[in-house]
Formats: C-alpha cells, structure tokens, sequence
C-alpha cells in the first residue's frame, strides 16, 4: 500500500481518519544508491580497535543483504550504519537499595571504577509518593530501592558528584517531575548549569495504569506534568531524556509480545500527539524520547519484535506526526532481560536463560542492556550474581563475533517474516486504538484505560500462559518438567538491613524540623494554585518547592488536593 | 464448617507494592476450581481486608506479597482478624525466602505458596488451610 497524503496532513495528528491503517510497506530495495550511501556512512563512523575476523581466520564484512541498510529510513535493519562496529551497546546494570547514603557510596564506586553512568532504582514508598513516615512505607523503606523524602536525601545520594559530569538515570515514573525537580535543585545549589545535566527519567505513566500500577493521580493531569517536564527539558536540559516509553513492564505484567510492541509504541504515540497539543514542536523534543523494551526467551518473536519497532516509529513519525529531523524518526532502546522469565527452581539455569535473552537484543540492536542476575526470582540481586549478570553480557559482546556485522539476520526469510508479523498485529492494536480514540492515539490510549481494554488483554494472555504451563502444554524447565535438583538448597540471598528504616525516619525527622514550616506552606499553596491552571508549567514551582525542603509526600498531597487520585477500575 | 457451599476468599494486596500479575492468575486459578473469590486488588490496608471479610462473609485470606515486607505485612493482617474475632486462616503467595517460612508459620500464617505452585497446589493449599481448625 502506498501512502497519498500530502503535508498539508503531517501536522494535524488528530486527522487519523484520513491515514491508512497500515502504513505503506517499504519494498526491499537492491537500489545501488541506497548501498553507496550506507558505504558512505560506514566509512565516515568510527570502528572499535578489535579483530572483524572470526577466530578461523574468515574476514566478516559489515553488511550483508538488501536495502534498506543500516542507518537508512525506516531503520527496520539498525539506526546506525556501522552498528556495533562502531560502539557496542551500553552495559547499564540499575541498582540502589537501603538509604542515600549506602547508594552514594555504590555510585562513588562505580565512577572509581570508570563508569560514568548512574542508575537509581527507589523504594516502593518514594515511587508511590509517601513519605518514609507514612503509614503506607512501614515495611517498605529503603527495600527495593534508594529512600528519597526531601532535597537532603538527594543531596546524600549524589554527595561529592559532580552532576555536570555524570549522566543519571532514574526510574521513577507517577512522581518523576518532584523527583527531577530535586535533582535540579541540587545541581543549582552546587553551581551546575541547567544545560549541563544528562540523563534519563522513565517518566512514561501510561503503562502504570496499564501494567506495572505505581500511578498517583489520575491519567490526564500525569500528562500534563508530563508535557510540562517535555517543555521545561526542551528550553533548559537539551542534554536530558524526560521520558523512556516502557514495554518492560507491560511484558512481566503478563503480556504477549506483541502487545508489548503494539502497547507501548502506541504510547509513544500518545505522549507525541500529548507533546504537539501543548504546543511543542516535534522535531524539538522527538529525538531525546527513548524507549525500554523487554528481552524474552521466545528468540525470533524478540528479534523480530526489535525491528518491527524502529520499522513502525520511523514510518508514523514520519508520516502521522510530520517529524523532518532522522533523529525523530530513529527509535533507541534499553533492553532488559524478562525477570519474570526466572525460575526459582535451580536458579543457576536462569543463567542460561538471561544469556539468550541478552543475545536475542543484541541481534536486534538493542542500545544499551541490563542483564538480570539468576537469583532475581528469589530477591534483589547479590553482588556475586549481578556481576555473572554483567560477564553475561560481556561474553555475548565479545567472544560470539555477532557485533561484527550488522544486523547479522536482516534478510532472513523467518526473520523478516517475523518482523513482519509483528508490526501487522502491531497495527491492529493502533487501529483499535485509533478507532475508539476518533482519531486520536491519546484519546484511545485514554480510552483503553478507562474502559480496562490494556489491563484485561495483559491478564488474559498471563493467564493463558499460566494454564499452557499447568497442563504441561509448555515446558518450561525446572518448573514443570526435568524438576530433579530443584530441591537443593537456597543460595546466599541479600538481606536488606530492617535499621534502614529507622535510619531514614530519624533522618526526615531531622529535616523535617530544621526547615522553615511557614515557607514550606506558602510554596505549598502556590502548587495548588499553579496546578489548577494548565497554562502554568510546574516545573519552576516544583523546584522552588523542594529547596524549602518540602517532602515528596507533601508536594502530591498538594497535587492530588487539585488532581485527585487515580483508583483501579477492577478487571479481572 | 462455612455456611456457602463454596470456599469464600478474600484475595488482596497489602501495602503499596503493584505486582498484581500473581494475584489476578491466582483469582482466575481459584474462580475455575470453584471457589468463591473476593478480589480487592492493589493498596490495601489489614483493616480494609478485615471489613472485607466479615461483610463477605469469607472462609480465608489471600494475601499476595512480592516486596520483602511479607514479615511486616502478614502478621499484620493476622492480628487485625484476630482483634475483629475472625478466626479464619491467611494464605500467603509471593516470594518467600526459605529463611522466612518459619517465622511466617510461627506468626500463624496458613500456608505459603511461591513461585511456580500449580493451580492445584493453590486450590489444595486453601482447602486444606479452610478444613483445619
């Protein structure tokens, strides 16, 4: 199908009507042009110092196979020319447990370590927006992550790290505006400009509601605090990623992989339309969206699954929302592997399993990737299995030669025959979407949402493996089949120490009395007061808020006083 | 012995942990075995699941714990039953170290399914939790 519309359509993303359901297909091309301008880019990047032979001594040629290539529109083959000849991906392990402190220290010690990359995980109390000393935390503070209350804590988490430096990222998604707010406040209270901060925040609230649940508010005031952090980033941190669209979660939610695609490139989409409608201009934020997808152990559908995904974003980027700029068009993703694939029986196999899983990403270009430790189904990694976790990655990187080529499988009969596949039950899902939103993604996604359609596809299709897997139908091994050696005994599991928490309420206790009550009110106030007018971006309050040491908790009690709070609509 | 002809149980999740994947299978598991379930899903406090149970008239308990706060969290909810003279039993599912089991038993907890139970296993564990007095 060719696509007829003109560009006079690109800019009004709410036309759907007018678009065809599937965007037209690119035929595969042996255009000698299109060969020629992909030698010319893979000339002009830069190569990694290493041997691009295998070990018998066979040269490996960058590039096999038909156009379009690598680094060419719609990208299906890679978005850069020279792939992982030029850069391998990043090797990013995310952690973060017990108080400000103990994370600081880990951070210090990667970045002796030569890492410049900081990865924060919070505990369930911050990522809900309750304070330590709420009700809600009791059991729960500094458990699954970093504890951050106040502007203190976060002024421990990075003590004597220079922000301008370094880049972050944080995952924290129904707070993520006080959050990053904190972080600015910092880096302005140690001189650090605004336009030297890099990192990411996964910010992408869509798939809360749909899958992993740590909402606060309800879904269209998140997207204004959304857009808000999008326009503030824009003008004043080029250097930053407001946002990382997740289907991470939507696939250990329960999700089959195709919806994990279809679910979350459609959010991307709707965070766009969001971002357009607010008045930004796509090719002014597009190239800094991300996004996280999950690497699962089903080895095709997850390849084919990668590169339906920068087929799909390039085309309607392009074509739906106008974008001019390559980079729009480009899709960037982080990888992690499925940890709800582990098992907790003979839990060194997951080993096995992590490794395909890390495999199946880099056949599909993954940027960077987070390798799962095997002991994750029994609780947060120790330190001796995240770094097989780590060597995991590295022996796919290093020793199996598939970062010699580029996009070693493009032109694979069933792998593009899987690719294809994906994208076409990708496109139903938009169309659905499309259709129940009148032409809007947003609206449908918001649709989809209220009316329980993404929570009711992801637990039928959990549940249908569930059953697969009772009636033997589905092996997966130790569970279910080839169970000798599942009684061994458990390994060295790490233990969060319980005077964490003390620690942390004596610590808010402090800052807590320390501060000035009478401004923490006042600024307080103008959140509600700013909050009830969408033309007034949030970020600026927010940030005059958290240097009066405001907590977290405060900040939402604030918002949610104009925004209310967001209550599951059961489906079961 | 219950007055409904089916096993009725009150599945909930404490706390502000969001992984509800187990607990959802888990209710479809127990609705197909024929039971009566009760799903009250994500933050809930001992005292909702208690109001819950008695309005309900329930059999048991289900509690879905993931986050490491099983020890806080599951004699909790014990002993909020026992101050609202519930005497009924609380199932606990998630991911249960070895090295808890005990005190979890010791806090008076049922029974305790990880990762991996069938929907056998989870039909007969509360079952068997419901039939011992």
């Amino acid at each position: 199908m060719k696509t007829t519309w003109t560009s006079n359509h690109l800019f009004h993303p709410f036309l759907s009507q007018t678009l065809p359901q599937n965007p037209s297909v690119i035929a595969t091309m042996t255009d000698p042009t299109s060969r020629n301008e992909w030698e010319a880019a893979f000339d002009a990047a830069a190569k990694r110092d290493t041997l691009f032979s295998t070990r018998s001594g066979v040269d490996q040629d960058a590039l096999h196979g038909d156009g379009p290539h690598p680094g060419q529109y719609p990208y299906t083959r890679g978005i850069h020319a020279a792939g992982y000849r030029s850069r391998l991906w990043t090797m990013r392990m995310f952690a973060g447990f017990g108080t400000a402190e103990d994370t600081n220290a880990r951070f210090k010690d990667i970045l002796r370590n030569g890492g410049t990359g900081l990865s924060t995980a919070f505990d369930m109390p911050t990522l809900m927006g309750r304070d330590s000393d709420s009700e809600w935390a009791v059991g729960e503070v500094g458990r699954a992550g970093v504890a951050v209350d106040t502007l203190a804590d976060m002024e421990d988490l990075f003590a004597d790290i220079d922000l301008g430096s370094v880049s972050t990222s944080m995952t924290i998604n129904g707070p993520a505006a006080i959050v990053m707010a904190m972080y600015i406040a910092l880096a302005e209270k140690n001189g650090v400009e605004h336009t030297a901060l890099s990192g990411t925040i996964q910010n992408d609230i869509f798939k809360e509601y749909q899958a992993q649940k740590e909402y606060i508010f309800p879904p269209r005031p998140s997207v204004r605090l959304i857009t808000d952090m999008m326009a503030f980033t824009a003008t004043e941190m080029p250097r930053w990623h407001p946002i990382s669209i997740s289907g991470y979660h939507i696939r250990e939610a329960g999700s089959t992989a195709a919806h994990e695609l279809a679910f979350t490139i459609a959010n991307g989409f709707a965070y766009v339309e969001a971002a357009l409608a607010a008045g930004l201009d796509v090719d002014a934020f597009a190239p800094r969206l991300s996004f996280f997808f999950n690497a699962h152990s089903d080895f095709f559908e997850e390849i084919g699954k990668f590169r339906a995904a920068r087929r799909i974003w390039a085309r309607w980027m392009k074509e739906r929302y106008g974008a001019k700029d390559p980079k729009s068009q480009m899709l960037r993703f982080h990888t992690q592997t499925a940890g709800v694939s582990l098992t907790a029986q003979q839990p060194k196999n997951n080993i096995a399993r992590v490794a395909l899983q890390a495999l199946s990403g880099a056949l599909g270009g993954t940027q960077s990737l987070h390798t799962d430790s095997y002991d994750e189904a029994l609780a947060l990694p120790t330190e001796e299995a995240a770094r097989i976790a780590l060597r995991t990655q590295q022996i796919v990187a290093y020793e199996t030669g598939v970062t010699s080529v580029v996009d070693p499988l493009g032109g694979a009969p069933y792998v593009e025959w899987m690719t294809d596949e994906m994208e076409r039950r990708a496109e139903e899902v938009f169309a659905h979407l499309d259709d129940i939103g009148d032409g809007s993604i947003l609206e449908g996604v918001y649709a989809g949402i209220d009316d329980g359609y993404f929570v009711s596809e992801i637990a039928e299709a959990s549940y249908r493996f569930e059953r697969e897997v009772n009636a033997g139908e589905r092996i997966i091994v130790g569970v279910n089949a080839f169970t000798e050696g599942n009684d061994e005994s458990e390994q060295n599991l790490l233990r969060i120490d319980p005077a964490t928490e003390e620690l942390q309420l004596k610590r808010l206790g402090e800052v807590k009395k320390a501060r000035d009550d009478a401004a923490v009110s006042d600024v307080l106030a103008r959140i509600r007061t700013d909050a009830a007018d969408p033309t007034v971006n949030l970020m600026p309050v927010l940030i005059d808020a958290v240097k009066s040491y405001a907590t977290e908790g405060e900040i939402v009690s604030a918002l949610e006083d104009v925004f209310g709070t967001y209550v599951e609509r059961t489906v079961i | 012995m219950s007055a409904h002809p089916n096993i009725r149980i009150v599945l909930a999740k404490l706390g502000l942990d969001g992984h509800d994947r187990g607990l959802r299978v888990v209710t479809r598991m127990l609705r197909d075995a024929g039971f009566e379930v009760i799903y009250l899903g994500l933050r809930q406090t001992a005292d909702m699941v208690v109001a819950a149970a008695l309005q309900e008239d329930a059999d048991a308990v289900g509690l879905s714990l993931h986050n490491a706060s099983h020890l806080t969290l599951a004699p909790r909810m014990i002993d909020a039953l026992r101050d609202a003279g519930l005497d009924i039993p609380v199932i606990v599912g998630g991911i249960i170290p070895d090295v808890d089991v005990q005190p979890l038993r010791d806090a008076g907890v049922a029974a305790i399914l990880g990762p991996g139970a069938s929907s056998d296993d989870v039909a007969a564990a509360v079952r068997e939790a419901v039939a011992t007095p």
